[in-house]
């Protein structure tokens, strides 16, 4: 049986890849993701684990190692965030093109310059083209469940895609939470052995990553989009099952306060806890407000994500990163919705704010600030997006 | 037409188009980036090989009498084997529809 148990969550998400009984982890350190591989490290050195850590020289040797260990049909495991994950970022357009399921943690955080350590989602969006599924978790607990859910996501034979989970750095990454640790006998039942779709073996060669050229490439590409796609019930599937096990129900799109609301926040990450303090607090004056949380940003859950708003007349909707757009469009996040809002002719009020950019705190008072701004402000008035919490 | 030439719908691809029968280059037609084609003349060739020897593709193979033959649907039209012919028995014509 799973235990309840207070621990730092670097280190249970990395307890957990451990008890996902991973062949191999090629990582290079930084922070906020340093304790994750250190570890991760640890538990081979001890002999907890048998696997083969690989201290690469730089996140863009630990993806080439990953995608080389992957194709050899080992389950693989890497993290990274920020600067490292640029370096890394056009090997991981090749480990979802040549459709390789491994899996990285990212410990959010800003891209420099100014250089800074702490979180925002700056990498997160930077990953959003690649071809990577995308979890983004939005505590502890989720951190840890998510990692075991991303082995079985992107090992499933029908989805066969590199997965990423994400946590805020620090303020997820470095923080000692309760959480139930599941136990290696629960996760062997629901992970089953690594069975690669194709993987490189001397007694049957093949060539995995060849050239494209322009009488394929497009076609290579559809069929990458089309798994993609395809993954997106999937993943639900395979919530539903890791409920049925674990009894901790995930949906792509979580929703707290929604039914009745006539203002909707959507977030993606930690800040949706401290929404939902906000939300309970504005509930209590009669304000009648709600959140729709993403908790898969790839594929992107437009139908979910519309159902849950779709009887808001005013939206606030979150990006914790600085688009660099020129300020007649949105934020990226803003930006999915935007659509799919368009797509299902659906016109609400809209506010887009850039939070919690390079560490800043996002507080309840933010929150208060936000949904005001968005109710009292009339059709038209609002920007495509504005910073909150700058000093003028 | 599309066996010969290699291309496939999306569906048929396999992950990430990995290639699981080794050799199947063999099956791609190279000829048609040519715009010019190698001709050789009988009567200087000496059935040394050397065009059989550089050519980059497969194209030349030897018949019954030893002449080296061309076979045109993988020729790329280089002109390696007109460049490396010793008695220049090789000359490059352009190709006309």
């Amino acid at each position: 049986m799973s235990k309840r148990i207070g621990i730092e969550v670097s280190i249970a998400l990395a307890d957990a890849v451990g008890l996902c009984d991973v062949d191999v982890v090629a990582a290079y350190p930084i922070t906020p993701q340093t304790h994750i591989v250190e570890h991760l490290a640890e538990l081979v050195a001890e002999g907890h684990l048998d696997a083969d850590f690989v201290p690469v020289e730089s996140e863009h040797s630990a993806m080439s190692a990953c995608i080389g260990s992957s194709a050899a049909g080992a389950r693989t495991f890497t993290s990274t965030c920020s600067q490292g994950y640029a370096l890394m970022s056009e090997l991981c357009y090749i480990a979802s093109a040549m459709r390789l399921p491994i899996v990285m943690a990212v410990a959010n955080r800003a891209i420099s310059a100014p250089i800074n350590i702490w979180n925002d989602h700056a990498d997160l969006m930077y990953a959003r083209d690649t071809g990577w599924i995308q979890l983004i978790s939005e505590n502890g607990q989720e951190a840890v469940d998510l990692s075991i859910l991303a082995f079985r996501i992107a090992e499933d034979q029908g989805i066969s895609l590199p997965v990423q989970v994400n946590l805020d750095g620090f303020t997820m990454s470095h923080v000692i939470e309760p959480l139930m640790m599941p136990e290696a006998a629960e996760i062997k039942e629901f992970l089953p052995p690594f069975k690669p779709v194709l993987r490189l073996d001397p007694a049957k060669p093949i060539t995995m990553g060849p050239v494209g050229m322009p009488d394929v490439f497009t076609e290579a590409r559809k069929a990458q989009d089309e798994a993609l796609k395809s993954s997106k019930p999937a993943i639900q599937a395979i919530f539903d099952l890791f409920a049925k096990q674990f009894g901790r129900q995930y949906k792509l799109v979580e929703t707290y306060k929604t039914e009745d609301a006539e203002t909707i926040i959507v977030a993606m990450g930690s800040i949706a806890q401290t929404a939902m303090t906000a939300i309970d607090a504005m509930r209590a004056r009669g304000n009648k407000v709600g959140i729709a949380r993403i908790r898969v940003f790839r594929p992107f859950p437009a139908a979910e994500l519309v159902e849950a708003v779709r009887g808001a007349k005013n939206l606030v909707l979150l990006d914790r990163v600085t688009a660099f757009a020129g300020g007649e469009v949105s934020g990226p996040v803003a930006l999915e919705i935007k659509s799919a809002l368009f797509d299902n002719g659906l016109l609400p009020k809209v506010g887009n704010f850039l939070v919690g950019l390079g560490g800043r705190d996002v507080t309840q008072q933010n929150f208060e600030e936000m949904v005001e701004r968005v109710t009292s402000a009339k059709n038209g008035d609002l920007p495509a997006y504005e910073f909150i919490n700058v000093r003028e | 037409m599309a066996k010969e030439t290699g291309i496939k719908s999306w569906k048929e691809l396999t992950p990430g188009i990995a290639i699981t029968n080794p050799g199947n280059a063999a099956e791609l037609k190279t000829g048609d980036w040519r715009s010019m084609r190698p001709e050789t003349d009988c009567e200087k060739c000496i059935k040394c090989g050397q065009c059989y020897i550089f050519c980059p593709d497969m194209v030349y193979s030897k018949d019954a009498d030893g002449y080296y033959v061309h076979n045109y649907y993988w020729c790329k039209g280089c002109g390696i084997c007109a460049r490396e012919c010793p008695v220049d028995a090789i000359k490059m014509v352009q190709e006309v529809d």
